[in-house]
């Protein structure tokens, strides 16, 4: 039999710029991948929205589409009105308005189709992209279109909005701009100060006092007060909520500091003694905004407080004495009966009333071969159906189900608190207040005696001098530098405190499915008698007209020509048979096509697929785990400096192999279900372990939660599991210790800026024990203690990712391909 | 020199404006997306007027 040789040089499609692993499909002169993207293309050339392609030299904006997935009656369901009047921001006879998310934006080119969506449907009348967010806002006019066609349409283009359930609940969150009012409201004072400050740094003072008496003082006072009322509270609020809680974190001394300037400056401009020391005072205030603003800056699209609502449908069809009705799943009641259809959700615990079900838990457990289930068996909520549609009756609230009760569990409730062992600039707080009151006192007690006036002047500057502002921004600085450095390798963490916590943990935990495994691969591998070529064909001959998911893999895995199949059968929970060339062939469960293989497969944990070919029984298929490649590599290398653990939510059969890649002190635990992995994570805490849980699916968001820093690993980074910290996109999964080691570096990073710090405090403090501490001298130096800081942990940062090799982008995952060993 | 006096009026009331005017900028939202504008702005203007014949 000849083989088709591959093409020579691949086409790359003209819509997505994938390279074409079939034979391309041609139109205009242009290849296609798929026929999705064709169709694609044939929408946007018929209206002119050609430019689409044009925007980005050398990039092709595309998104691939699966045209199945397609179908206007799917979201009918979005033009209920109890749906629609929770979806609309603004509801009208002529206007309605709707915002959606849009994870699959990603470049201008997005951007200007999206925005030119009116061209494709005239009913919209606007449509407003906010890319960082990846949302639009779509205003349409309800008698010419409806939301369902709009929503078809971003399908049909491959901008397919997110619907769930969580879109309901939601209230809409406003970003916060405090901090921005604050940054210019500070900066405005700041700027206005330093120059009605002007006459006192060019000791031009005595000329002014006389001319404008007290005049620039008193204004200074006016201008810096909607700092000290408005723009510096900030860090009195942290410093006083330290207090009552019994901490003194490193707010403590900023604000005693900040309250001792503006404190002095006050003293001095009332009783005439001097200019005061307003400009410093505000200046630190503005510069320690910026550090605020740094360390408040994420990542917008990502939203790391989602629950299990993101993930379950809006509305669930209903059956009610025969007839279908759709309503909103939170209106789901144990005793109702439901129908879900090919690649829908079940949104609540359920037994399976009729139907064949096929019950993908991929986005549950990372499991990816769907399970086969037979009437009257329980199926929870999460799982995916794959295959004809089904019957079934729901036994349990949506929020009291197996998956979703895990959020009633009291560590969901609370907020995560990254202080638990301390960062460590809340650490050297501490230390510093005590230091600096202690030299603020010897100072007061060495001029007591000597002089009165110069022994409060001591004291103050003191405590002025040794606010330790350049503390407090060397933190923000360098980790936000360090999430900006991750970010390009696709490792996106929640917060800063995040690295500084990856970075001190001393215990590993992985999930195994979907984690160390691959969740769309799997290891297809044959047992048994080989097949020759001709039988191989024949199966696979039987196979294509199967649509089941089992089927189709193995189907793919199997070469040669498609003969015809008479006879063809398919028989729900056994398999499916046909005769080809006068042979009967049957593919499917033990019971049905391999009776005499049942006691050679020791084993019936893994899921199989027997082959029986006329009488003969040659083997059958077994579908592995895959695990990710490099992941030995990543473990041999983490297993150096930190202990590990793998929870499993299924059986043992990988235990042998999972021991030998971790070695004998791993701890390795099956049958975990989620609230047992929370509880492993609980015990490890009380023993005072730091620990990172890796984990994706839902079922390790109580474990995530409950962990120091829990990282999702996930394909597409809006899958990715609640209650994490950081997501890892699964390319960059083996860079794993790479990324903790950086992270390692970066606290480094930071002590190193202490010391820099910590240099100025030294020139200051010594100035201010001498009592030789001026306004001109804090001006000065002040700023540029602040400067210099952050500039060592920027720059700081950058070395240690340069010599790391993490500063360049991270290389495009390699296709896709299924590995396939037939032994 | 008392002009000084009405020289940093001047002064302040300019900066007052700028700095409501900032201060209008943050509420009404143009903080909201400080991206997209970016890209929009270079986005070709096709004329809207003529409908195009295809």
């Amino acid at each position: 039999m000849q083989v088709t040789a591959s093409p020579q040089i691949k086409e790359h499609c003209y819509h997505c710029g994938d390279e074409c692993d079939t034979t391309p499909i041609y139109a205009d002169e242009k290849a296609f991948c798929c026929t999705g993207c064709k169709s694609v293309y044939e929408l946007l050339y018929a209206n002119n929205l050609c430019t689409y392609y044009n925007l980005e030299d050398g990039e092709k904006p595309g998104v691939t589409v699966n045209e199945e997935e397609v179908d206007i009656n799917k979201f009918s369901y979005l033009d209920e009105d109890v749906v629609l009047g929770q979806l609309l921001s603004f509801k009208d006879d002529s206007l309605h308005k709707v915002l959606f998310q849009i994870p699959g934006m990603h470049c201008s080119s997005c951007i200007w189709l999206l925005e030119n969506l009116f061209k494709l449907d005239a009913g919209i009348i606007q449509s407003r992209v906010n890319f960082l967010r990846k949302e639009i806002s779509i205003s349409y006019n309800p008698a010419k279109t409806k939301l369902s066609a709009v929503v078809t349409l971003l399908h049909k283009i491959g901008y397919a909005p997110t619907l769930n359930l969580d879109n309901l609940s939601r209230k809409k969150k406003k970003k916060d701009y405090a901090i921005y009012i604050r940054l210019g409201l500070t900066g405005f004072c700041f700027g206005n100060i330093m120059l009605l400050s002007f006459p006192d740094y060019f000791s031009l003072a005595d000329e002014v006092n006389r001319e404008f008496g007290s005049f620039f003082g008193y204004l200074n006072i006016l201008i810096s007060l909607p700092v000290f009322l408005y723009g510096a509270p900030v860090f009195f609020k942290s410093a006083w909520q330290g207090l009552k809680q019994k901490h003194i974190n490193l707010d403590v001394p900023i604000s005693l500091g900040l309250l001792s300037l503006f404190l002095v400056s006050l003293y001095d401009i009332f009783t005439g003694h001097g200019p005061g020391f307003l400009d410093s005072f505000t200046g630190l205030v503005f510069f320690m905004l910026i550090g605020k603003y740094v360390q408040q800056r994420t990542y917008d699209a990502l939203e790391f407080d989602r629950d299990y609502k993101s993930y379950f449908p809006i509305s669930v069809t209903t059956l009610e004495k025969g007839v279908e009705k759709i309503i909103s799943v939170k209106e789901l009641v144990p005793g109702k009966r439901i129908r879900i259809r090919n690649q829908e959700l079940v949104p609540a615990d359920a037994i399976l009333l009729s139907g064949q079900a096929f019950i993908d838990y991929s986005f549950v457990s990372g499991e990816s071969v769907p399970v086969p289930k037979v009437a009257g068996e329980i199926i929870y909520a999460g799982g995916r159906q794959t295959g004809e549609s089904i019957q079934l009756e729901v036994i349990k609230d949506v929020s009291q189900s197996y998956l979703t009760q895990l959020w009633n569990n009291d560590i969901f409730r609370k907020e995560r608190g990254y202080a638990s062992f301390g960062t460590y600039a809340h650490n050297v707080g501490k230390y510093f207040i005590t230091v600096t009151l202690l030299i603020a006192l010897g100072a007061l007690i060495y001029w007591v005696p000597r002089d009165h006036d110069m022994a409060i002047k001591a004291f103050t500057s003191v405590l002025v001098i040794a606010c330790p502002c350049a503390l407090s921004l060397s933190t923000p600085f360098t980790l936000s530098n360090v999430l900006r450095i991750f970010g390009k390798h696709k490792f996106y963490l929640k917060n800063g405190e995040v690295a500084e916590t990856l970075a001190k943990a001393d215990t590993i935990v992985f999930d195994k499915t979907g984690t160390l495994t691959v969740s769309n691969q799997t290891d297809l591998n044959y047992h048994g008698e080989p097949l020759t070529t001709d039988q191989q064909a024949f199966v696979r001959s039987v196979l294509q007209h199967s649509t089941h998911p089992l089927s189709q893999r193995v189907y793919e895995s199997l070469a040669g020509k498609i003969w015809p199949v008479v006879n063809y059968k398919e028989l729900p929970g056994k398999g499916v048979e046909g005769e080809v060339n006068g042979v009967l062939v049957r593919v499917g469960s033990v019971a049905y096509a391999g009776t005499q293989h049942q006691t050679a497969n020791r084993s019936n944990r893994e899921t199989s697929v027997y082959v029986q070919i006329g009488e003969n029984q040659p083997g059958y298929f077994v579908f592995g785990n895959h695990y990710r490649d490099g992941l030995a590599d990543l473990i041999r290398e983490l297993r150096k400096t930190k202990k590990l653990a793998v929870l499993s939510g299924d059986n043992d059969a990988e235990k042998s192999n999972l021991q030998l890649l971790f070695g004998e002190d791993a701890e390795l635990h099956f049958n975990q279900s989620p609230a047992d992995k929370l509880t492993y994570i609980e015990n490890l805490k009380k023993q005072n372990r730091r620990v990172i849980m890796v984990g994706d699916g839902l079922n390790d968001a109580g474990a995530l939660k409950m962990s120091d820093a829990g990282i999702s690993v996930t394909d597409s980074v809006n899958g990715f599991s609640p209650g994490c910290d950081a997501i890892l996109d699964s390319g960059s999964f083996t860079r794993l210790a790479d990324f903790l080691r950086f992270s390692r570096r970066s606290l480094q990073v930071i002590l190193f800026s202490f010391g820099v710090s910590f240099i100025y405090n030294i020139i200051g403090l010594s100035l201010a024990v001498m009592g030789k501490f001026s306004p001109v001298i804090s001006a000065i130096l002040m700023p540029i203690s602040s400067i210099s800081v952050v500039l060592a942990a920027i720059i700081g940062v950058r070395v240690v990712a340069w010599r790391m090799g993490l500063n360049r982008t991270a290389q495009p995952k390699s296709s896709k391909e299924t590995k396939t060993v037939i032994a | 020199m008392t002009i000084i006096y009405i020289l940093i009026a001047i002064s302040l009331t300019v900066a007052i404006i700028f700095l409501s005017s900032f201060l209008w900028a943050v509420k009404s939202g143009q903080y909201e997306d400080d991206y997209t504008p970016s890209v929009r702005i270079l986005f070709e203007e096709e004329n809207e007027e003529k409908p195009r014949k295809s």
